[in-house]
């Protein structure tokens, strides 16, 4: 695990940064409330894998308490709670990647993808429903409906456009021992 | 940036808290409501609230829109525990009245509508809670008094960074979306859903890209200074502890207390009438 540099907090604070303003102007509506085709996922999946667990559990927390704070529609503590948790789930996985080293292969592709299902069912189709209906009292079916549909649309969001940005960011970087002696 | 947020500017007690007052106030509150579905104590808290916002001169017009917003997802989500659990009320409340002569899965019963009336007064009691953080609060100021609740200074700080960055981030985002639509990106509702994922990702990776350029200047630049080296560090925005927070915070503390009691008193969660 990375510890907390310099280099975190400023990944944190632009990290939610970015995660706000896409959450917050590029959302596209789903149909079910509290509910949007969210990239911004698929942004906090890439700071955590590159920045560790740490900034992606504070990205994910400031980022989306943000978007619920501009929205003025309440917080909604579940779903911030598991923002956070997905952002720290991701970092953990992905801290053995050097994708700042420029290095993001096939086996890492197939580990990011099926950790960020995983993250995200559990984030959505579990700890949202669960802390959903332990703080409001909803009825289950309910939650879990709009938790696993919400799991399905990050899903493919993170698939698309977290691999992307890993791949297009290890590939602008430099390699590992590039630089040939000339003889 | 203000705009934002919804920061609105004027004189008034509840303005002149600090924000770690208001947000260790809005935990409180929103903790006190939560946990209960005492029917008493949430329409309590409701009113108090209202009252609230009228205290730091808040006006119609500037949460009218924020409201209607939370309005139509308020009667959204109420129309969908209907749709889905017609019968939630009867379960939690353990009795089955069904009222108007009729029966039959949707028929509406005393209970259900008892549940709908308790789950209003829960938004009731905390949005307009909700708002009056987002409106008397200083994001710059908030992000100053966090440090003071004891949080540490470097995630306080990531917290100003972030909103300092926010409008940065989105004018870039804007100025690519731009150029990459010059450039014939389909970003509308003609394109289709995995087409148009596609084309986030061509905006989004020039804009991660500078925004990793980004993150590395800055935090060279805040290294250089010496972030990071001292144990405390003192905020241009921040403000002083006064005796009407500390108040404001024992209030808050108190109803917290209450809706406990409540809880303890009626056995279980919910005020149950219908015994």
């Amino acid at each position: 695990m990375k510890k907390f540099s310099v280099k975190t907090v400023v990944a944190t604070g632009i990290g939610a940064a970015l995660f706000f303003v896409l959450g917050r102007f590029v959302a596209i509506p789903s149909g079910v409330p509290n509910t949007n085709i969210s990239i911004q996922y698929g942004v906090l999946a890439f700071i955590a894998a590159v920045f560790g667990p740490v900034a992606g559990i504070l990205s994910g927390l400031i980022g989306h308490f943000f978007i619920d704070f501009s929205f003025g529609w309440g917080v909604w503590w579940s779903w911030v709670i598991s923002s956070a948790l997905f952002g720290f789930a991701m970092g953990f996985v992905a801290s053995k990647m050097k994708i700042d080293e420029g290095v993001f292969g096939k086996k890492d592709i197939i580990i990011f993808n099926v950790a960020q299902i995983v993250c995200h069912l559990v984030a959505w189709a579990v700890i949202a429903p669960v802390l959903d209906i332990v703080i409001y009292a909803e009825p289950a079916n309910k939650v879990f409906l709009q938790g696993l549909t919400g799991a399905g649309l990050n899903i493919v969001a993170t698939a698309i456009v977290g691999t992307l940005l890993c791949v297009a960011y290890a590939a602008a970087i430099p390699k590992k021992g590039s630089l040939k002696e000339e003889k | 940036m203000n705009n934002l947020f919804n920061y609105v500017d004027r004189q008034s007690p509840i303005h002149r808290l600090t924000g770690a007052t208001k947000f260790v106030c809005l935990l409180l509150w929103s903790f006190a409501a939560m946990s209960t579905y005492d029917t008493r104590l949430l329409a309590v808290l409701s009113v108090a609230s209202f009252v609230l916002l009228k205290v730091s001169k808040i006006r119609w017009k500037d949460v009218s829109f924020m409201l209607g917003f939370t309005a139509v997802f308020l009667i959204m989500n109420n129309v969908l525990v209907y749709l889905f659990s017609p019968d939630h009320g009867v379960e939690l409340y353990g009795s089955c009245t069904y009222l108007f002569g009729l029966s039959g899965k949707y028929a509406p019963t005393a209970e259900q509508l008892f549940y709908h009336l308790n789950y209003f007064l829960k938004y009731l009691a905390t949005i307009p809670f909700v708002l009056l953080f987002v409106c008397t609060t200083n994001p710059s100021e908030f992000a100053a008094s966090l440090n003071k609740l004891g949080v540490k200074y470097t995630v306080a700080y990531s917290v100003a960074l972030a909103l300092r960055y926010i409008p940065d981030v989105q004018r870039e985002y804007h100025e690519i979306s731009q150029a990459q639509q010059a450039r014939g990106i389909e970003m509308s509702k003609k394109a289709t859903l995995f087409n148009r994922l596609k084309s986030a990702g061509t905006i989004l990776v020039p804009l991660i890209l500078s925004s990793m350029n980004k993150i590395d200047v800055v935090a060279n630049a805040m290294e250089l200074r010496g972030f990071g080296k001292n144990k405390k560090r003192t905020w241009y925005m921040g403000q002083r502890f006064r005796w009407t927070d500390i108040t404001a915070i024992i209030i808050c503390i108190i109803l917290v207390g209450v809706a406990f009691l409540c809880n303890y008193m009626n056995g279980s969660r919910f005020y149950n009438p219908f015994i």
